[in-house]
């Protein structure tokens, strides 16, 4: 094989700088898509649960109609698309900031947000019903049922594919890199473009995910196996 | 709204220019997701019972596999097979099937997890059983767990293949001649038509996916009669 390695390069300096800024990057827009994301998704949830018919149809729509289209199509539609059928003064506005980040944030906490309502919705169904009404049958009234018995148990159920959820939305972030947020991904590839090192700068991007990837997931391990036992059925 | 404009590339975004040129638009798409899922599954089913097997190394160098691989963004895999490989290994491989090995050996992970949670949910009696019949350990797998197993694995295949197919879209990224690759040329060309283009391309993917996600849900709850049971 006719490659020379050279670590250094990617180590050290500029280039190094490029993917240090670009997994920060990366770490920002999850975070700030995965807050939005849990917000929204929760919205969503509760929409679903709230045995308003209209409210549960539309959101059976979002959940289905976001799920099962990709990622990259949903970057794209934002991107290229918001123009559309955004009201101008949003768009002015998105224009001013960073708009492909905007963008991107946009896409990841719709799509994520989809997701995270599912397995919200599935957590609070996982809570056998006559939970429910035992605490409704002791005078708790619908509200006080939700806050005080199902809740606490269904987040506790919840957390882990949650966190999953999370990564994925992580993972998923390189996809921005399509419409030029320079997040690590995109950063690698520049490297890769500039020296034609890119064993080395694919290494350390791929080392950087794998980090948060895995430690997380050992997290979500532990967890499982010191909390999750208690609720058995 | 110009919806003129995804009607007149209709033909585009579902084949290509087929009969006359490379087949692309959905039926590519397609084509990858069934061929990425063929061999994901043999990849998968290997490295599922490698997993369960009672040597230690095998049992590590499948989890390494499947760890590393499920912890790794999939346009990352893209990129290792497409770039590097040519130049570290010096083989040539046009897009597609560059794109198409990504696909395999990502989704080979899943599927890896999801032999391995199928054949762990059988209940042990089976294995013992068939053990106390007479069977060796290998053919008690073949003949009597994993037909029981595969079979209940059904709807997780149509899921993983479910996001097999919206995962496709990102061959694009590398210039392979797909759903998405033919929406945004046709974007290129047209212009002022970005939404109507991207949200239909959505609507082809939405309504794959949608059905296959439906059949495998009514399949979840017809196959779980015939599971056999623990005490």
């Amino acid at each position: 094989m006719g490659y020379q390695f050279d670590w250094s390069l990617v180590l050290t300096g500029e280039y190094r700088d490029w993917l240090l800024d670009g997994f920060v990057l990366t770490l920002k827009i999850s975070a700030l898509a995965g807050v939005c994301a849990l917000a929204l998704g929760t919205l969503v949830a509760v929409m679903r649960l709230s045995r308003v018919k209209p409210l549960e149809w539309l959101s059976l729509a979002f959940t289905e109609f976001f799920r099962n289209t990709p990622l990259l199509v949903q970057i794209f539609f934002w991107y290229f698309g918001s123009e559309a059928f955004l009201p101008k003064a949003v768009n002015v506005w998105l224009y001013k900031q960073d708009f492909e980040f905007a963008a991107g944030t946009i896409a990841l906490t719709v799509y994520s947000s989809a997701f995270i309502a599912e397995e919200l919705r599935s957590g609070v169904f996982s809570i056998p019903k006559n939970q429910l009404e035992a605490s409704r049958a002791t005078g708790l009234n619908f509200l006080q049922a939700y806050r005080y018995v199902i809740l606490p148990q269904a987040f506790r159920i919840v957390i882990p594919p949650l966190i999953s959820q999370l990564l994925n939305l992580l993972k998923n972030s390189s996809l921005v890199m399509t419409i030029g947020v320079m997040e690590l991904t995109y950063q690698a590839r520049q490297v890769e473009s500039f020296t034609f090192h890119g064993f080395e700068a694919f290494t350390v991007a791929t080392l950087l995910y794998l980090a948060v990837s895995l430690s997380v997931s050992f997290a979500i391990t532990m967890y499982n196996k010191h909390f999750l036992h208690q609720l058995r059925y | 709204m110009r919806w003129d404009i995804v009607y007149n590339n209709l033909d585009y975004l579902l084949w290509g220019s087929f009969p006359n040129g490379p087949l692309g638009g959905i039926a590519a798409s397609i084509m990858l997701a069934v061929l990425g899922i063929f061999g994901a599954f043999w990849l998968g089913l290997g490295f599922g019972l490698m997993r369960l097997s009672n040597s230690r190394i095998l049992r590590a160098v499948a989890m390494v596999y499947v760890e590393v691989i499920r912890g790794t963004p999939l346009l990352m895999l893209i990129f290792w097979f497409y770039f590097l490989g040519p130049v570290v290994f010096n083989y040539n491989l046009p897009e597609f099937q560059s794109a198409l090995m990504a696909f395999v050996v990502f989704t080979g992970a899943f599927v890896a997890e999801i032999v391995r949670a199928g054949v762990n949910a059988l209940p042990g009696g089976q294995m013992e059983a068939a053990r106390g019949a007479g069977l060796t350990r290998f053919q008690a797998m073949r003949y009597v767990i994993l037909p029981q197993a595969l079979r209940n694995m059904i709807p997780s295949f149509v899921n993983q293949f479910v996001s097999l197919t919206k995962d496709t879209s990102l061959a694009y990224i590398i210039g392979v001649n797909e759903l998405t690759k033919a929406a945004t040329q046709i974007n290129n060309r047209e212009v002022v038509a970005p939404a109507e283009i991207f949200l239909a391309i959505a609507v082809l993917y939405f309504l794959i996916c949608w059905v296959l996600t439906a059949f495998s849900r009514r399949m979840e709850r017809h196959l779980a009669r015939y599971q056999a049971r623990g005490r």
